[in-house]
């Protein structure tokens, strides 16, 4: 009763092409941003800030990225990490490099960096498909391991091998606290979202989906498949490098190439998978869950395990985890490949209907 | 001139190695179109399985005689093999049946982190010895007329015969056997051969099957060398580029694959890899693969891929 | 008798050499117009088999030309080199007077070639309103940024063309599953997504392949509808493979007959179906 459209006619496209055409889903989206910018910063622990809720963030805004490629233009790449990698150590050069540096400047500047290198692996995507795709996206993982850390320039000859970032600020602002650096993330996270979600609703993001789905027929309407692809490319690698500058100087504030190797990969695919390929709103959920569950599951097991006498350490935590991952994989697969994103509007359209069955 | 053939042979051993893995690779994918991401957890899991029960079957059942116990430990693992083919085909190769390429890679990958979890929580992420005698002292080989002769390793010259016999049966298996023919029928087109009555589940366990036992070879071959551990599941990754410069469907292409990627490896390490600081090992067959995929996509062996409209 | 005395609406025409009388005095009634496509000495072979073997015809603007014959003849092959997906060894392509050897699909679809598919190529993760929005990606000139915006230009530009595909979708009377996704809507519905794909591209050429196959009367009776609207109404050209030899006859100005990649036919569909050739070819020869 309560989520009925009844009443709800549009009477211009500009309307019914909204984003969140339903009044309920606007009033549900206001909320929602209202909590997040006001209520959780005032309320919630410090501690909740950097295990779940920065993290959750940044790598949402990487599984979106990801998602653009992966789930709209049908492009398999298993080198996430490798452009987050850029996005950071290109953010933290011109942090170190060029005085006075602004830092969304530095990160922006990240981003740009990672789409060139995006759009150089990209360009195997002209000829190959699928499995193939993935093993050149591989050589970008394991070539952008070895670059950061074998080349001294990118780290600025530390010693080392880590690169460390400090003394963050905006227009003065510092961003330093937990809340202020949520805060920091949480704007990035919805202008990007809104742009991506912009970006997926035109023709660009139309052209994506057409190369997806059928790229014979797509040239045919006269859909450019090089455009399509490395546009795709482009922008997820942009994003997927913001991404890694935040990872890199608001989470982590001092990182080494092992902060973004193949396993960052194969978590921002699960979050990709398991959200739903090819939904905005699916890259939040699949970064939610991978965040969520291991540390949930470190806290529930060993309670569990104690009650029926096991002992359950941290290492057998993390490789029941890799196991359940893996099962969801491969149950999302089968029973539902659009992932939790097509759960949830699977559950919506049962909403409008309540009570009634059909 | 020694030091580089040593290098040379060191290669080719390697290389010899990354064949094995690939094999199995070869296998599936020629059997049923499925790009099997998960066929170096696969040795893992294997090696893993084979080293524990090693172990454990002198404590449990009491035979000591090192042959025999590892006798009945490879048939164990062997059987653990086929049940957990039996159980890919049951629970995620059936319900995925004409899915596109990318389900199925991806539904591998699923598999591949199950495995690695699995397989630790069952027999624990230690390093684990792997004893099956194999030679390990090391051969001098040209001694008339190299100083000191050419260092080679007796293990990995077994281990390369090994490999070379598992090829010529998997060749045979594939070209003269009906069920080789079925198998490949299978790769070619899920639907067409199902409606001609090729019995798909059972075909894809026995795949399935054969490329564990592969898989069991391998991984008791590199974990006698290395020992078995975390790690290996990560080199057995390496077998990807090997089936892309050999070829998706060609068996002799995952070993001249192999064998390429081996020397190339070594020999850039020790020639060009100082000029950047070392470590090319971790891309250099990657990257060797990505050239290859931009310029001759089938591999050298492979089928090129007509698509009609 | 005389061409020129009987058209009025078509002062261009030329005589036509070797042309039967009635496929010219046809052709002068309709307002049908000069050769806006023509395809010369095609051959097509993929390793050992030959699908086209020195294919020439030619197509007149405003007209509806039909291909027929057995199947495996080669007419999908046809349309294919004619849009660009297949390169012929052989032969050229002309549209509008300007030959090709080679174009790639692109090319063809910006000269104003469009074309439905007998596998009904739609793309099946978007919806039947984002499926024909599709064919509107030639008119859709706003960049990455704006797009990324949306506030201002791609707003615009993308209600004007929403208007022009909702006139697609009402003339093809599909309104209620524009939000659908497309593999779940019935066969011959979504044939008709696929001819709004292709009107979406405004194109002055239509190839059709098979747009009847699969249909029951009632759907075929309303796909001939369409089709002879859209010549109608917008004067596009349309080249129509087909297998109903009924709508054939009844729809088409000109037929030209392929059998084993060779050309066996051209003229009227009565001239064609008098033709020993065609007649032959599908039905074997009398013992």
């Amino acid at each position: 009763m309560l989520y009925r459209e009844n009443g709800q006619f549009k009477t211009s496209y500009r309307a019914d092409q909204q984003i969140f055409p339903i009044v309920q889903d606007r009033i549900a989206i206001a909320l929602l941003l209202v909590v997040a910018a006001v209520v959780i910063p005032w309320t919630a622990p410090e501690y909740l800030f950097r295990a779940i809720l920065i993290p959750f963030l940044i790598l949402s805004l990487a599984a979106l990225g990801l998602n653009i490629l992966v789930g709209y233009c049908g492009q398999i790449s298993l080198g996430t990490g490798a452009f987050m990698a850029v996005g950071a150590y290109a953010a933290y050069n011109f942090t170190v490099r060029i005085q006075g540096m602004p830092l969304i400047v530095a990160l922006l500047l990240g981003g740009v960096c990672a789409t060139a290198i995006g759009v150089l692996f990209g360009i195997p995507s002209l000829r190959i498909k699928g499995l193939y795709l993935a093993v050149a996206t591989l050589a970008a993982q394991f070539f952008t391991d070895w670059a950061f850390l074998r080349i001294k320039w990118f780290t600025n000859d530390s010693l080392s091998g880590s690169v460390n970032v400090g003394g963050l600020q905006v227009f003065g602002w510092p961003i330093d606290t937990p809340v202020q650096k949520y805060l920091f993330c949480l704007a990035f996270v919805v202008v990007f979202a809104l742009l991506a979600k912009n970006l997926v609703r035109g023709h660009l993001g139309r052209e994506w989906m057409a190369i997806r789905d059928m790229d014979v027929a797509a040239e045919v309407i006269g859909i450019r498949p090089v455009y399509a692809k490395l546009t795709a490319f482009a922008v997820s690698s942009f994003i997927v490098g913001v991404a890694g500058g935040l990872w890199g100087f608001v989470h982590l504030g001092s990182w080494e190439p092992a902060a973004f190797s193949i396993d960052r990969s194969f978590q921002l695919l699960f979050m990709v998978i398991i959200g739903g390929l090819g939904s905005v709103m699916g890259s939040f959920f699949g970064a939610a869950f991978i965040v969520v569950v291991p540390i949930f599951l470190d806290q529930a097991l060993p309670a569990l395990g104690s009650m029926v006498g096991l002992h359950i350490d941290t290492a057998t935590v993390s490789h029941i985890v890799f196991m359940i991952f893996g099962t969801l994989i491969v149950f999302f697969l089968i029973v539902e490949p659009h992932g939790m994103a097509r759960l949830w509007s699977t559950g919506k359209e049962k909403l409008r209907l309540w009570p009634f069955p059909h | 001139m020694g030091a580089f053939l040593e290098t040379l042979i060191g290669g080719l051993m390697a290389g010899m190695l990354y064949s094995l893995i690939a094999l199995g690779f070869v296998l599936i994918f020629k059997a049923s179109g499925v790009f099997n991401f998960a066929q170096g957890a696969m040795v893992l899991f294997a090696a893993l399985a084979m080293a524990r029960f090693a172990q454990w079957v002198p404590q449990v059942i009491g035979v000591q005689d090192k042959l025999l116990a590892n006798a009945i430990a490879f048939v164990g693992a062997l059987a653990l093999m086929i049940v957990l083919a039996w159980l890919i085909e049951r629970l995620v190769l059936g319900r995925l049946v004409n899915q596109e390429g990318i389900t199925l890679l991806m539904a591998t990958l699923g598999i591949t982190y199950f495995l690695d979890g699995f397989g630790q929580t069952l027999f624990g992420s230690d390093i684990y010895k792997l004893d099956v005698g194999m030679p390990k002292d090391p051969l001098f080989m040209f001694q008339n007329v190299f100083q000191g002769g050419i260092l080679v390793s007796k293990e990995d010259l077994y281990a390369a015969v090994i490999a070379a016999a598992l090829v010529a049966v998997l060749s045979l298996f594939f070209q003269k056997t009906a069920t080789g023919r079925a198998l490949r029928a299978v790769a070619d087109d899920h639907q067409a051969a199902q409606s001609i009555g090729i019995p798909l589940s059972r075909i894809w366990v026995i795949v399935w099957s054969v490329a564990g036992f592969v898989a069991l070879v391998a991984g008791i071959i590199w974990g006698s060398k290395l020992g078995v551990q975390f790690s290996l599941g990560l080199v057995a990754l390496k077998a990807l580029p090997v089936v892309i410069l050999g070829g998706l469907t060609s068996v002799p292409g995952a070993i001249i694959g192999g064998l390429i990627i081996g020397v190339g490896e070594k020999l850039s390490e020790v020639y060009v890899g100082p000029m950047f600081g070392g470590g090319i090992e971790i891309w250099f067959a990657y990257v060797l693969a990505l050239l290859f995929l931009l310029v001759r996509p089938q591999g050298l062996f492979g089928e090129k891929i007509i698509d009609r409209v | 008798m005389s061409l020129v005395a009987a058209s009025t609406a078509a002062p261009a025409a030329p005589a036509v050499e070797g042309a039967p009388e009635a496929a010219v005095a046809t052709l002068a009634r309709r307002g049908i117009g000069e050769v806006v496509l023509e395809v010369k000495d095609i051959s097509l072979a993929f390793g050992g088999v030959k699908a086209l073997t020195d294919i020439s015809f030619d197509v007149r603007e405003h007209e509806i030309r039909a291909i027929i014959g057995p199947n495996g003849a080669g007419k999908s092959s046809m349309l294919n080199c004619i849009n660009g997906v297949y390169q012929p060894q052989k032969g050229s392509i002309s549209l509008r007077g300007r030959t090709f050897a080679h174009m790639n699909p692109r090319q063809v679809a910006e000269m104003g070639v469009a074309r439905t598919f007998q596998s009904l190529a739609l793309f099946k993760g978007m919806s039947v309103l984002d499926n024909i929005m599709a064919g509107r990606n030639l008119k859709m000139k706003t960049n990455l940024f704006q797009q990324a915006i949306r506030w201002g230009a791609a707003e615009r530009e993308e209600t004007a063309n929403r208007r022009v595909v909702e006139g697609i979708i009402d003339f093809l009377e599909i309104q209620a599953y524009r939000k659908t996704p497309v593999g779940k809507m019935p066969y011959g519905l979504q044939k008709r997504v696929d001819l709004g794909r292709a009107l979406a591209m405004e194109p002055q050429v239509l190839l059709l392949d098979e747009p009847m196959a699969g249909m029951n009367v009632e759907e075929k009776q309303d796909m001939s509808r369409f089709i002879l609207d859209v010549n109608d109404e917008f004067g596009t050209t349309i080249v129509l493979i087909e297998h109903d030899m009924s709508v054939v006859m009844d729809l088409s100005d000109r037929v030209v007959v392929l059998d084993y990649g060779k050309k066996i036919g051209d003229g009227t569909p009565a001239e064609v179906r008098h033709n020993p050739e065609v007649i032959r070819a599908y039905l074997g020869t009398a013992h």
